[in-house]
Formats: C-alpha cells, structure tokens, sequence
C-alpha cells in the first residue's frame, strides 16, 4: 500500500493554475524526487501535502487516512515534516530553542504545568533539551546552539531548519531545495546527511534544482512542467525522456540533442 | 408616510455622518497605501481643519479664505508630521506604527486643548443659520448638509480621478503595491509619501470646517472620528480608498439608525458590533481581499 | 549557584519593594504608598499584555475592557442589594455559604450582598468566558485588523459600562467593600492598611512574574514566540497556534480582570474612565515602552509610569508628556530603552567573559516586534 498517495489534485491562484491533475504516490522507505522548471508547481504542492493550503480538486493520503482539510499542526502529528524553500526559522530565538521548538509535537507541557513548572514539566523539558541536542550534533550545529538564528549564514539557516524537522522525529520528511544556495562542500555533506535520514527509515520527497544531487539520491522522480506531471520514473529514465529533455533544455521535439549529452549535465562531475 | 419620512431623515443624518467617516477613511486609506502607515491621528486633522478656520474667521478673514488657509495649513502640518516622523521610521513594525500615531494624535490633542482651551466652538453656516431648512420628500435638512456632502463628493472625486489618471497619482499607488518596481521606474517615494500625508490631512482639514457648524469643534473630537473612520477603513478594504466610501457610509447609516431604536448611550454600541461581526465573518473587511502573501513565500 | 543567576531579578524586586517602603516610612512619605499600589495593580495588565504582544505578537488594543470587566463585576456583585430572597432553601444555603452577606448599605439600612471571594471567582469566570468570545474570532485576524477588533470589543464594554444605569453610568460604582483574602490580609483602602496593601500588590505582581518567566521559558513560551516569529512554519512544526493565541490572550486577559478586582477593592470604587480605550492605549504604549517582550522593562516602565501619573507630576500635561513619551521612546529606542541600557551594562560586566556582541546581529526584518506588513 502506498505511503504518501496525492490524488488528482489542482490548485489555482486567481486566473493561474500552478496544479493540475497531479497523481503519484510515494512508498515507504524511498527518496523521491521532485523536479520541474521554476513556476513548476513544486512548492504549491508541498503546501498543500503539509496543509497550508488546499486543494481545490482532488485528495491527498497518508498512511491510508485522507490528510487534505487537516491544519498543519495535524498533518505535522501525523508525521509528516518539511523545510521551506526560504529557509523560515524563528529569526528571535537561539539555534537550539528552534530545534527544541520540533519538540513540541513529542511533549506535553500546558500553560498551567508550564507556569508551575510542575516536576512533570521539569523533566520534559529536560528531555526536550536533550532531545534537540541529539539532533543538532550530527549536523554538526553545536557550536552555533546559543546563537540566534537571525545571525546565521544561510547554508547554516538551511541545516538547522533541517534539524528543527527532523526533530519532529517524522514519518515523512519533505525538503524544498535543500541544496540551493549550499556551496560545493556543504552540497557533499548535505548529500551524505540525506542518506543518513534515509536510513533511519525516514521516506522523503525531495525538490531539487541540482540535478547532479537529485539523481544522486531519488530512487524515483516525478517531473512538474506547468503544473503537470509530465515524467515519472527512475533517474535513468528521466534522464532520457525526450519531454523531460525538452522542457529542460527548450529545445524543439525534434532537435533532442543525444542522451549522453544530457548525462554529462545532470552526473555529478567528479 | 410619517414613518417614511422619518426613515429618510434618519438615512439622511446617517449619510451625513457617513460622508465624513468615509474622509477620514479615505484618509487612512491614501496614507496606508503610500507608506504602510495606519495613521490614528487622521482624526486630529478633522479637528485641526475645524479649530484653524474658526480662528482665521474670527480674525475676521472672509469664510472662504478662513476655509481654505485652514486647509492649506492642515496639509502642511500632514507633511510636517511625515518628514519629523515617518521617514526615518519606515522599517518599523505595526505595532510601533500604530503606538506613535496614537501618541501623535494624544499630543496634537492636547496641543489644541492648550491653544484653543475646551470650548466648544464652531464656524458660522456657510449658507442660512441653524434654523433653516430644505424640505426633501418630507425630511427636513439643513443646507450645511448639502454643503458637507457636496464638498466631500467633489474632493472624492477629484482624489479618484488624481489616482486613477494623474502620473503622480498612478506613482502613488505604485508605492504602495510595489515600492521597489516604483523607485526602479524613478519615482520620487519619500516625496509621494509626504504628498499621501498632506493630501489626506488637506481632506481631513476641508471635512472639519464643513462639518463644524453641524457638529460644532471640539479638541476632543478627534479619537472618536478616528475610530469611526478606521472603522471604515476596515470595512471597505484597508488601502483601498473608495472602499472608505462604502464604510464611512455604512458606519454612518448603522449609527443613525441605531440612535433611533437603542438608548442614547449605546449609540455606538450597534457600529462596532456590526463591525466585529464583518470582521469575524470576512477577515479582510467587505471589501478587502486577503492578500496571498501569507503562504506566498514558502 | 544556577538557582541564584535565574532570581536574582526576583530578589532585587523584592528589596527594591522593601527598601522603598522602608525609605518612604523615613521620608514621613509613606501615603505614597497608595499610588504605589494602585501603579502594580496596573503593571499586572501591562505584564498580561507582555506575553500576548510581547510574546505572542498578538496586539490588544482592548485589554482596559478586561480590567473594566473584572472591576465592574466584582463591584457590581459586592455593592448591589438583591435582598430580600424569598426563602426557599437555596437562598439559605448561600447565605449559610456565605456567598451572599448581609452589609449595612448607604442609608443605615441592610443590604444582601455578595462575598467579595464569590464575586472574584465569578469576576475571572465571566472573564474567561469573555475572553473566549472575543478572542475566538478577533485572533484568526491579523495586524491591522486585529487591531481594530480589539479596539472595536473595547468600545462596545466602555460604551456599555457608561451606558448602564445599574453600573452607575458615568458615575461608575462606589462604595465597594473591602476583600478579606483570609490569612488575616485584607485588600482595602484603610489608611491602617496602607503598608499592608502595598506589600500584598507587591507579592501578587511578583508571583506573576514568577509564573510568567517560568511560562516564557517552557515549551508553552517558545510555542507563542514561535508564532509571533514565522506563523505558518509554527503551524507546520504541529503547534495550534490558534489554540495557543487564544490561551496567551485569554490568560493576559485574566490577569487584566484580576488587576481590575484588586484594584476596585482598593480603591472602593471604579469609573467608566477604567474601561475607557486611552486605557487600552495606554496599557500597550507602557508595554511598548518597556521593549515589550522584557517581563522587567515592562514591570519598570509600567509601575514608574503610571506612578508618576497618578501623583499628578505631570499637570494637566499628563496625557501630553504620555503621548510624547511613546513617540520618543518608540522612534529613538523601538525595542525598549532599558534593552540598549542592560546591553550596555552587561557588555561592561561580562567583558571577560564570553564576548557574545554577534547576539544582536540579527538581520533588520528580524529585530522587532509585532507582525508586519510590507
Ligand atoms: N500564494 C500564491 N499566490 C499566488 N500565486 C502563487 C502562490 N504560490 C504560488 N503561486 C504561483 O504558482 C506557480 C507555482 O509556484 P511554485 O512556487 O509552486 O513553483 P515552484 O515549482 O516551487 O518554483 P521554484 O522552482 O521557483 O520554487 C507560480 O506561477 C507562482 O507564481
Ligand atoms: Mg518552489
């Protein structure tokens, strides 16, 4: 049974239709991949898996349940985490404080054992604490934890709201142009943290411009034109469809230049 | 018939009240959508406008020229209040806006109260005196109605069509919904932001002296305008400024009427109700529309 | 040693609380005290309004209707005669619970009451409620709007307090007995009690305090500046920010009726001027003034401010030097001027330490308060 299952969904903004007819599904323990032109559509379909906005057409499933009319912090409960593609921390609070904020969906203090600082709340805050240190180790952010995260460079800005979601401890992990922005070195690292999450059992939906990094990773992609899916396939598939290749590149249909080409554009040089 | 007519008398007070809520409305409007500033001592202009004429007419100046000098230095204290304390503030939050335009508005408040004291005073009719009146399909108006509502009617119309057709108008909406592309295309902002302030307080001024022999002037009279007029604002859409038109009229009509079925006391009572109740069935107003940019960025 | 660092503020408040008294007490100045009092009553409305603006970034331009609510309702209830009960047995049995009390009113006569206690408990009850009705809908609103709704709720209960003869109208209620809270501490007016009440102010602004720093800095706290920073990231991270929007606002608006109940106790008596919207404003520019999201600065502010009012020290410039203080404070020192001031301090102190100056590097959408708009 499918994981992730978006069904025949649309969405417009205005007269714009960013989606249409947009179906796939994602299944369990996989790297998918998202790719698409700008204005592809990417991002508004993000939105709308996470709950920030709906679909006007269609249904969007979760582990067998219909997510679509939930809020956010429901989809969120459910296990379901992303990044933004503008990484969105809280510019006011330290590095730690907004991982330990991927916490609050794991502990349950209120305002009123919060305010008495019941023994119950003492220790989970303790264990939130904890609990975000652990996941900003291995990013390698725990000497950034006392800074704001407005005083952070944005490759930093990047990592944290990766460990902010990741601390959320999710079923799915969607990550909206992880790599943008991200310099060769921290692109590598990136690249190995993604397979880490993986094998945690983490499944993941990963849009990406860079192609080298999503070809990398995705066991699977879709391609967005238009806010259609126009591909859909392994890697080495896509790599070689003739639609695909055309929407990239805007060449005519019959001047496709040959596969090989393409590859050396979308390999990792090494 | 009796009842008919009344109804019109109360519709007519309402659209009297109504045409000036609908200035100061348009007012916030013009200053929001130039510089993002919801300005709370809108109001203060319309008692500025009132207090300098009655001034200038009891210096013996002629009507007309009291009327208009008031106008002219009402506009310039708008300007003035842009360049001392926007320009340099325009990076702040809401919140720090909304916090220095009432503080504004209290000092102008008290400044008047110091220079003219607390008397209520106001401007001579413009035509006939208090007891005249204009029969209208049964309802009794005074001319000054007529005079407030077609002075406001021409300036409103005026101000559309300086919006819509003028180049300095067009540049100062593209301020607002674009400040970067504005200045790109070589626009004058800091100077189309003053130019929003002295022309909503020149309206502001015009509104307080033609209303002044109706409801007299007074240097407390401005919060409560301000409120009704942001009311307004709100209602028809914040930065949009005709929508002020349509929510100044509706403030004005609601509190007419209900001045006839409720206590005296709870006059306003029925404006704001009706007011949180458009505001909690259509967040943006009636007329507003929510503006995408909550989820846009992401 | 840990345990000192987090209250030592607490401690200094609590000296600070003595040693005035006690100067006050030497200067032969002690009637001082009572506007004293009546400023930490109103600092506990500016705090409220700390968590929900400050914290939450959820302006309130209506919190004076809380206070006003709190007030009135307890004012109400202890002064108003609904005696003679019939006799049924319920009316005995709150009599027997001393819910309602027999008082000897103006004229000599006896009047049936209710206790101050039940009236405070049916005070903070009408205010959650309130509280709910409002904030429900106003809080899906943002800015501007929200704003305005507040301001508009705001409005509608000082316009209905003038307007109700049985609230005294313009004239507001008088006569309002005083509160034994048990422990042999009574809130009352009494020149006897004048130290008393002011210790008893002080106590109850500074567990305040306590139970809002220890909220600030729990998860409940990082929630409310999470939505106050970036809302929708808030949401996607699982919090309910409406469901935490409308907890800070209805527990800032407790605080407001509470404020408003020991207040009107105190002083015996409340006026419509209480729920007046220049209160809200005035409530939010101490706030302000205070840097908003500082539990201290805004104490300060608050309680230095409203105290010099309230001597009258400003003349008859007192909304004047009101006003111009807001625009002084908000255009030369937006985020509070005591924060450039510990900064300052700190930075003396700590040199040695841990040079941590890139904490006030954020970026300049990032600094203040409140959301904004372009
Ligand atoms: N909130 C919104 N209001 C109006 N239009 C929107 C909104 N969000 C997205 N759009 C439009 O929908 C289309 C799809 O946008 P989307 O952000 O999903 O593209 P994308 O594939 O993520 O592009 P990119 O690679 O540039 O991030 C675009 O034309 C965009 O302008
Ligand atoms: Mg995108």
């Amino acid at each position: 049974m499918a994981f992730l299952e978006v069904e025949n969904v649309r969405r417009s903004f205005g007269g714009l239709v960013a989606l249409d007819r947009v179906s796939f599904t994602v299944c369990r323990g996989q790297i998918k991949g998202l790719i698409g032109p700008n204005g592809a559509g990417k991002t508004t379909l993000f939105n709308m898996v996470s709950g920030l906005l709906a679909p006007e057409v269609g249904q969007i499933r979760f582990k067998d349940r219909t997510i679509t009319g939930l809020k956010p912090f429901q989809i969120a409960r459910l296990g379901i985490s992303r990044t933004f593609q503008n990484p969105s921390l809280f510019l006011r609070m330290t590095v730690l404080e907004n991982v330990m904020v991927g916490r609050h969906l794991r502990s349950r203090a209120s305002f009123l054992s919060s305010s008495l600082r019941l023994p119950g709340q003492v220790r989970e805050e303790q264990h939130i604490r904890a609990e975000a240190w652990r996941h900003l180790e291995p990013l390698g952010l725990a000497a950034l934890a006392d800074r704001p995260a407005g005083s952070l460079a944005f490759g930093q800005r990047r990592m944290v709201e990766l460990a902010r979601a990741l601390a959320t401890e999710p079923e799915l992990l969607l990550l909206d142009e992880p790599a943008s922005g991200l310099n060769t070195r921290e692109k590598a690292d990136l690249n190995q943290v993604i397979r880490r999450i993986r094998a945690s059992g983490v499944t993941l939906l990963l849009v990406e411009h860079d192609m080298a990094l999503v070809m990398d990773l995705a066991d699977d992609i879709v391609v967005l034109h238009n806010g259609t899916p126009i591909a859909h396939g392994p890697p080495a598939t896509i790599q070689n469809d003739p639609n695909v290749i055309q929407v990239y590149l805007g060449g005519e249909p019959d001047g496709i230049p040959p596969a090989g080409e393409l590859n050396l554009k979308w390999t990792r040089p090494r | 018939m009796e009842n008919g007519s009344m109804a019109l008398q109360y519709l007519l007070s309402g659209i009297t009240k109504g045409s000036i809520y609908a200035v100061v409305a348009i007012g916030f409007n013009l200053i929001y959508s130039a510089t993002g500033v919801l300005n709370f001592a809108q109001g203060e202009f319309v008692m500025l406008g009132g207090m300098v004429a009655i001034m200038l007419a009891q210096l013996g100046l002629p009507l007309v020229v009291a009327v208009g000098a008031a106008v002219i230095v009402v506009s310039a204290v708008g300007c003035l209040l842009e360049i001392t304390f926007f320009r340099k503030l325009r990076h702040h939050s809401i919140l720090h806006m909304i916090i220095i335009t009432i503080g504004l508005s209290i000092v102008i408040q008290e400044i008047a109260l110091h220079i003219w004291d607390e008397k209520v005073r106001s401007l001579p009719y413009f035509t006939g005196n208090e007891v005249s009146s204009l029969k209208f399909f049964g309802a009794a108006i005074s001319p000054q109605v007529l005079w407030v509502l077609g002075a406001i009617a021409v300036s409103v119309v005026l101000l559309h069509i300086f919006l819509r057709y003028t180049l300095q108008g067009r540049a100062m909406r593209a301020c607002a919904s674009n400040p970067e592309a504005a200045m790109l295309a070589g626009i004058n902002i800091p100077n189309m932001r003053t130019l929003s302030f002295g022309l909503s307080a020149a309206l502001g001024g015009l509104a307080g002296c033609v209303i002044s022999p109706i409801t007299m002037t007074h240097y407390e009279m401005g919060a409560p305008l301000a409120i009704k007029g942001f009311a307004a604002a709100i209602l028809g859409g914040l930065g949009n400024p005709m929508g002020g038109v349509i929510g100044g009229l509706t403030v004005g009509i609601l509190e007419a009427f209900a001045v006839s079925r409720l206590p005296a006391a709870f006059n306003d009572v029925a404006a704001f109700v009706v007011l949180l109740l458009v505001l909690f069935v259509r967040p943006h107003g009636l007329l507003g529309r929510p503006g995408g940019e909550a989820v846009r960025e992401h | 040693m840990r345990f000192l660092q987090c209250n030592t503020p607490f401690a200094t408040f609590a000296v600070l609380a003595v040693v005035t008294q006690l100067v006050l007490r030497a200067a032969g100045m002690e009637y001082c005290l009572t506007q004293l009092t009546m400023a930490l009553y109103y600092a506990l409305v500016v705090l409220g309004l700390c968590l929900v603006t400050g914290h939450a970034g959820q302006v309130s331009l209506g919190h004076a209707a809380f206070f006003a609510i709190g007030g009135y309702t307890s004012a109400f209830l202890t002064t108003h005669d609904f005696g003679p009960l019939p006799e049924p047995a319920w009316a005995t049995g709150l009599k027997q619970a001393r819910v309602l009390i027999e008082h000897s009113d103006l004229y000599g006569g006896t009047a049936l009451s209710v206790s101050p206690w039940a009236a405070v408990v049916v005070a903070l009850l009408l205010t959650f409620v309130v509280a709910h009705l409002i904030g429900y809908p106003a809080l899906r609103l943002k800015g501007h709007y929200l704003a305005m709704a507040t301001l508009g709720f705001g409005l509608i209960v000082s316009k209905i307090v003038v307007g109700t003869a049985q609230l005294g109208a313009s004239d507001g209620i008088t006569g309002v007995p005083e509160w034994p809270l048990g422990f042999g501490l009574t809130v009352s007016g009494r020149r006897t009690l004048r130290v008393e009440n002011y210790y008893i102010a002080c106590g109850l602004l500074l567990l305040t305090l306590v139970l809002l720093r220890n909220l600030i800095r729990s998860r409940v706290g990082r929630a409310l500046q999470a939505i106050h920073d970036r809302e929708t990231a808030a949401n996607a991270m699982g919090i309910n920010t409406a469901a935490y929007k409308l907890g800070a606002f209805v527990l800032s608006a407790l605080l407001a009726a509470l404020a408003g109940v020991f207040f009107t106790h105190y002083t015996g008596s409340i006026s419509p001027s209480e729920a007046g919207a220049l209160k809200s404003v005035r409530y939010l520019a101490l706030a302000a003034a205070g840097g908003m999201a500082s539990l201290w600065g805004v104490t300060a502010m608050s309680v230095i401010l409203n105290y010099l009012s309230l001597r009258g020290f400003f003349g008859s410039y007192d909304n004047a030097v009101f006003g111009a203080i807001l625009i002084l404070i908000i255009s030369l020192a937006p985020e509070g001027p005591l924060k450039p001031l510990g900064q300052w301090l700190r930075h003396g102190l700590n040199r040695n330490h841990h040079p941590r100056d890139e904490t006030t590097g954020a970026p300049p959408g990032a600094s203040d308060g409140a959301p904004r708009i372009h």
